[in-house]
């Protein structure tokens, strides 16, 4: 099956160390690739799998430690040396170019040249030829960005695949994937594996880790936890590490914070966001959220979360839908009719579309309060500073003072600056697009702390995570989503990752009826 | 490995400090430069001649720092001085009083500026382009309002313009200094200064924290267009006439340099207000240095490049997480 | 977890995706793109075939020789320009990097024609080189490099002109002249060298790997980056091209007019070629453009200013004021279109 692990590795990381700006990211780790064996790296949110991946590939330098390929030390400077040397790697987004087509963008770097000019005769054959081998069936010649996520990121895995790569990286490589590709994927790490090829697959999705590969590298808060052996560990075992909790303790408190609070769900929805439509992006989705109530919206990558919450944020321009909050019809798509109206959004991407990096943490909390905070056109600087002053102490955001640019803080603070900005507001519905997401630990417990408080407190909150145990765990209602329609609404004690699961694949498996 | 770090961040701050305060550092460096080097330079002549001469370029550059803080730039400034020009002169031809007719010129900016905020705002044009587009027409415009030849105005305010000073300082410079006091309060305590920063920090983020993005545009652009038509009556005071194929040419250029080189930052986010003027007179006086050292024009503009160059260089933002 | 499926269904699984949300979503992007592209050249068509009909002196063909004559010097710095905005950079100083070539060009006729053409190119590659090495290792803003290149290189001008006191000329006839006054089939040279200049750029853009890596730079920088493309190679690369375009169309107006230029020639001549481009759907965001679209949008421009002499018999004022208002139009229409297709960010 795997090549016995006593002979030398492919890949050699030694006693790796990175800090940025003074944040230790990862801490004396040390991994060992070898060919034909398929090694999984794991860890929560903030462990430094990303890092060590980066470190490897290029993107990053070391400030200590070495890497060394086949027995000798290398140091590349850049993606593209490590690519020479034989490193491919895979991201969880896709990083083609999506105007060009599927078969240049197959061989994007490495373009097969007749007399310097491309041969695209080759190129769409060879594409072609490679796709179907893998079970893809895509036209080769059309732009890339027209096919789904799901076989763009196919395309980019078999390019990777293709690159005859000694060492195959796979960073998240299934979060755009449906259940059958994820299949399919798996059979190309199968077919990499015979082939001798070294394989890291980072996932934080266990079934695949445990499905998939021989050994398992825990990391935690940026430093190695344990290596060993898939067959020698339990899922149970592996979790606890992750998370540096007893395993005891985890049957007990298996529950993410978020729930636990349903007794207080009453009375009239808050808020009502119905038949939400928009060419091309939603198609009849409706969103109905009582006070103390959460509402998790569940679904692959490309599935519309985001869009919807966006929607029902004013964010998004909408064809038709009925949106009303507190019983009153909203008619203005814009977000600041829903800050009028007390309802408040935290953003998917907060480097894109939340902080303002070089402004102060002082400044980023007041944003969006701003019209309470002035007065004839002044902004009142003692209103400014006690409504931060607040914030930053019941939040508990670790900076080096109100002053500090926020570019300069730690994903779980940004994270925690941008919800202060919100509750300023006093916000009385509550929609968060992946609240937890790139933070570390620590800060994630806390984040799903003063959620789970809120909406004991009456809020109503609109919950989006990738991680589906998070949505599963924390929502009274989960709603399905699956390229831009509702699939159904789960309640009570049908909400289980199995039952979404299941609704996704089952809409696939529908579209193949109606196309036959 | 201790010392290296040390060093890193001794060079970081160093850094850091050039990027906050390179250009004062600069701009006393060739003060004294000139105090050595340049004969008859520590007279009260040489500084009128200064407080003169830079008005213009300090006026216009204010209003380019406000859009570049956003995240833009107004290509057009030239181009409306020309305009305010030709409305100026159209104006006194007509026999209007000098005080409307200069009021109807700062008028025209205005409507201009509106007109860029609009496009840029609404119809979702980039910045370089519209205001590319405005450039190009509103030359045109200002040679279709004057006939296309020069128009000479005898306007005894004018004068006063041109030579009034109030304790030996220019009132060209006066006015400069107020103008400029007053774009730096109103970005610093004003809530429209604070979603100006905001804007140029992060346009998305500002629109989802429901700031009036739009109308906060077209106001900035509105005032770049105000200020360059204020330029352009100064600069047709001093010029006795209206020219508009020269009027305002290239200004759009300098007021970019001088922005820049004052600190505030291209992508917008950071406004510099007193970096700006400082920059202004810094290019005025590098000018001046070069001529009184017959160093002739070109080698002025080759300076000048080199100066800009230097100038982004040092503002880099420093290398992160490599 | 999942129930087992044949190989056959998981096929087919994948490729339904094609009827899904975000497929139709990039089928409308390329959409919009494609109309803007081949909208510069169906406008140009029909503005030609109209102004034929309305304007009887415009469709002569001495004419409209006239007309492409003029455009193509322009056109080939255009060229150029359609490289560095889809690799996502702006270069401002081709019209400073031109009056160059033409001086240089015209200094050393007296060196015979080999020499004249061969330091005017390489002072224009060497300036796109400078200024693509300051972009692409010191990662400094292209639009306040190519500004300052704009400043020095004009400065560099006056200076080797004696402060544009010189109007160096060719003395006698020389072989490059043939480029710039000859014609064929009655169309001058600087056309069809226009024409060859677009067909190799097409070719280079489309059909090399460079013109994948521009296209996937400009597209998206970091990914680029990630995924093993030369970045800083290539976005130095296209500067060079730029620069050699203007270079190029220097040595070209030297040739038709014999030297004799001034040392302010090719003032704002960026703008026009920024203009074309834009007009020819090649976004300023980077990524997506084309050679024919930029071609059309010289043709474009320059019809439209031919059009206004003829026709309204207008002063060239008014031309100027109507130029900048198309490309206004223009690019109004091209925001307002990429919205209503739902392809712009909100």
């Amino acid at each position: 099956m795997s090549t016995p692990v006593t002979s030398s590795p492919i890949l050699k990381v030694t006693s790796a160390s990175k800090r940025f700006a003074g944040v230790r990211a990862l801490e004396d780790v040390s991994i060992e690739l070898h060919a034909g064996s398929v090694h999984a790296l794991v860890g929560e949110n903030g462990a430094g799998k990303s890092t060590l991946i980066k470190l490897i590939t290029g993107v990053y330098h070391l400030d200590s430690g070495s890497v060394q390929l086949r027995g000798e030390d290398v140091a590349f400077d850049s993606p593209r040396s490590a690519q020479r040397a034989g490193i491919a790697t895979i991201y969880q987004e896709v990083h083609l170019a999506p105007q060009l087509s599927v078969a240049r963008n197959f061989f994007l770097g490495r373009e097969p040249t007749r007399l310097g000019s491309l041969d695209l005769k080759r190129m769409n054959r060879e594409a072609g030829e490679a796709l179907k081998r893998y079970g893809i069936a895509a036209d080769v010649k059309r732009p890339l960005g027209e096919l789904g996520l799901g076989i763009q990121q196919m395309v980019a895995i078999a390019r990777a695949v293709e690159s005859d790569a000694g060492v195959v990286i796979m960073d998240e490589p299934t979060s755009s994937l449906e259940p059958r590709e994820v299949d399919l994927l798996l059979e190309l790490v199968a077919q990499l594996k015979a082939k001798d090829v070294a394989i890291v697959y980072v996932s934080h999705k266990l079934d695949e880790v445990f499905r998939a590969c021989d050994t398992i590298t825990v990391l935690r808060d940026g430093k190695l936890v344990s290596t060993g052996p898939t067959k020698e560990l339990t899922r149970r075992q592996l979790i606890s590490r992750m998370l540096g909790r007893d395993a005891a303790e985890l049957e007990k408190d298996g529950r993410t914070k978020l729930a636990g609070h349903k007794s207080t769900i009453e009375g009239e929805p808050l808020l009502r966001a119905e038949h939400l439509n928009r060419r091309l992006i939603l198609e009849d989705v409706s969103v109905v959220v009582r006070p103390g109530e959460v509402v998790g919206l569940a679904g692959l990558l490309g599935s519309g979360r985001s869009e919807t919450a966006k929607a029902i944020f004013g964010a998004l321009p909408l064809d038709s839908g009925e949106i009303e909050v507190g019983g009153k019809a909203l008619t203005h798509q814009t977000p600041a009719s829903r800050i009028r109206e007390r309802v408040a959004m935290l953003p998917e991407d907060r480097k894109a579309e939340g902080i303002i990096p070089d402004m102060s943490i002082r400044d980023n909390i007041g944003l969006a309060a701003l019209p309470q905070l002035t007065k004839a056109g002044l902004v009142s600087r003692k209103r400014v500073d006690d409504i931060v002053r607040t914030f930053m102490t019941r939040l508990r955001i670790k900076a080096a003072g109100p002053n500090q640019k926020v570019s300069e803080l730690s994903g779980g603070n940004q994270q925690k600056v941008l919800l202060a900005r919100l509750l300023c507001l006093n916000p009385r519905v509550l929609l968060l697009d992946e609240p937890t997401r790139g933070i570390d630990v620590g800060a994630k417990a806390e984040v799903q702390a003063l959620v789970a408080e809120l909406a004991e407190k009456g809020m109503a909150v609109v919950l989006i995570s990738s991680e589906l145990e998070e949505v599963v765990e924390g929502s009274d209602a989960v709603v399905v989503l699956r390229d831009g329609a509702q699939l159904g609404r789960l309640v009570g004690d049908d909400i289980s990752e199995d039952k979404i699961m299941d609704l996704i694949a089952d809409a696939a498996s529908e579209r193949i009826e109606a196309e036959k | 490995m201790t010392t290296l770090a040390a060093n890193l961040r001794d060079r970081t701050a160093v850094a850091a400090w050039t990027r906050e305060h390179g250009v004062y550092l600069a701009l006393v460096l060739l003060i004294v430069y000139n105090a050595i080097a340049t004969p008859n330079f520590v007279t009260v002549d040489t500084v009128q001649l200064l407080f003169s001469q830079v008005p213009p370029v300090i006026i216009v550059s204010l209003g380019m720092a406000l859009v570049i803080g956003t995240g833009g730039v107004d290509l057009s400034v030239g181009s409306i001085m020309a305009i305010a020009s030709a409305v100026l002169a159209k104006f006194v031809v007509g026999g209007t009083p000098i005080g409307v007719a200069m009021l109807a010129a700062v008028a025209a900016g205005l409507l201009v500026g509106v007109f860029n905020g609009l496009v840029v705002a609404f119809a979702r044009v980039q910045p370089i382009v519209a205001t590319l587009g405005v450039l190009v027409a509103g030359r045109g415009i200002a040679l279709v309002i004057t006939g296309g030849a020069l128009v000479e105005l005898f306007v005894p305010f004018f004068k006063t313009i041109r030579l009034g000073k109030f304790l030996g300082i220019p009132y060209v410079m006066i006015v400069a200094a107020l103008l400029a006091v007053a774009v730096a309060f109103l970005v610093r305590r004003t809530a429209f200064g604070y979603r100006l920063l905001a804007i140029g920090g992060n346009r998305r983020a500002s629109v989802l924290a429901g700031l009036p993005v739009r109308r906060t545009l077209v106001v900035v652009y509105a005032i770049s267009g105000t200020l360059a038509a204020v330029a352009g009556v100064i600069a047709t005071a001093r010029l006795r006439a209206s020219d508009p194929s020269y009027i305002g040419l290239l200004m759009e250029l300098s007021a970019i340099t001088a922005v820049v080189v004052g600190g505030t930052s291209l992508n917008g986010g950071r406004v510099r207000i007193l970096g700006t003027v400082t920059g202004a007179i810094l290019l005025q006086l590098l000018e001046s240095t070069l001529v009184s050292h017959n160093a002739p024009d070109s080698v002025a503009r080759m300076v000048e490049a080199v100066i800009i160059i230097a100038a982004v260089y040092v503002q880099r933002p420093s290398r992160s997480s490599r | 977890m999942t129930a087992p499926v044949t190989k056959r269904q998981k096929t087919v699984a994948v490729a339904a995706d094609h009827g899904g949300r975000e497929a139709a979503r990039a089928r409308a992007r390329a959409l919009t793109s494609l109309i803007s592209r081949n909208g510069a050249v169906a406008v140009l068509i029909l503005v030609v075939v109209l102004g034929a009909l309305l304007v009887p002196t415009f469709g002569r063909p001495d004419n409209l020789r006239n007309v492409a004559l003029a455009a193509s010097f322009i056109g080939i710095i255009a060229a150029g320009m359609t490289f560095v905005i889809i690799c996502g950079g702006i270069d401002l100083s081709v019209g400073s990097t031109y009056a160059l070539a033409t001086i240089i060009s015209a200094m050393y006729a007296p060196r015979g024609s080999f020499i004249a053409v061969l330091y005017a190119l390489l002072a224009a590659g060497l300036v796109g080189l400078i200024q693509g090495l300051i972009i692409a290792r010191w990662r400094l803003p292209a639009f306040i490099v190519t500004l300052a290149g704009l400043t020095g290189v004009r400065g560099l001008v006056y200076y080797i002109t004696n402060e544009g006191n010189d109007h160096p000329r060719i003395e006698g006839r020389l072989v490059f002249e043939a480029l710039g006054t000859g014609s064929l089939a009655s169309i001058g040279t600087p056309v069809w060298i226009m024409l060859v200049v677009f067909a190799i750029g097409w070719w280079a853009l489309n059909r090399t790997p460079f013109g994948q890596s521009v296209q996937a730079v400009g597209g998206n920088q970091g990914a680029a980056e990630l995924m093993g493309l030369p970045v800083k190679r290539t976005q130095t690369i296209v500067y060079v091209v730029s620069g050699l375009c203007a270079g190029l169309s220097g040595i070209l107006t030297t040739a038709l007019s014999g030297g004799g230029q001034e040392a302010r020639i090719g003032d704002a001549y960026e703008l026009s070629a920024i203009a074309a481009v834009v007009i020819g759907g090649t976004l300023l965001s980077g990524g997506v453009g084309s050679m024919v679209g930029t071609l059309a949008g010289v043709l474009l421009l320059f019809v439209i200013q031919n059009l206004i002499v003829q026709g309204a018999n207008l002063n060239s004022y008014v031309q100027q004021v109507v130029s900048g208002a198309f490309l206004l139009v223009v690019v109004i229409l091209q925001a307002v279109l990429s919205r209503r297709t739902g392809t712009s960010e909100t």
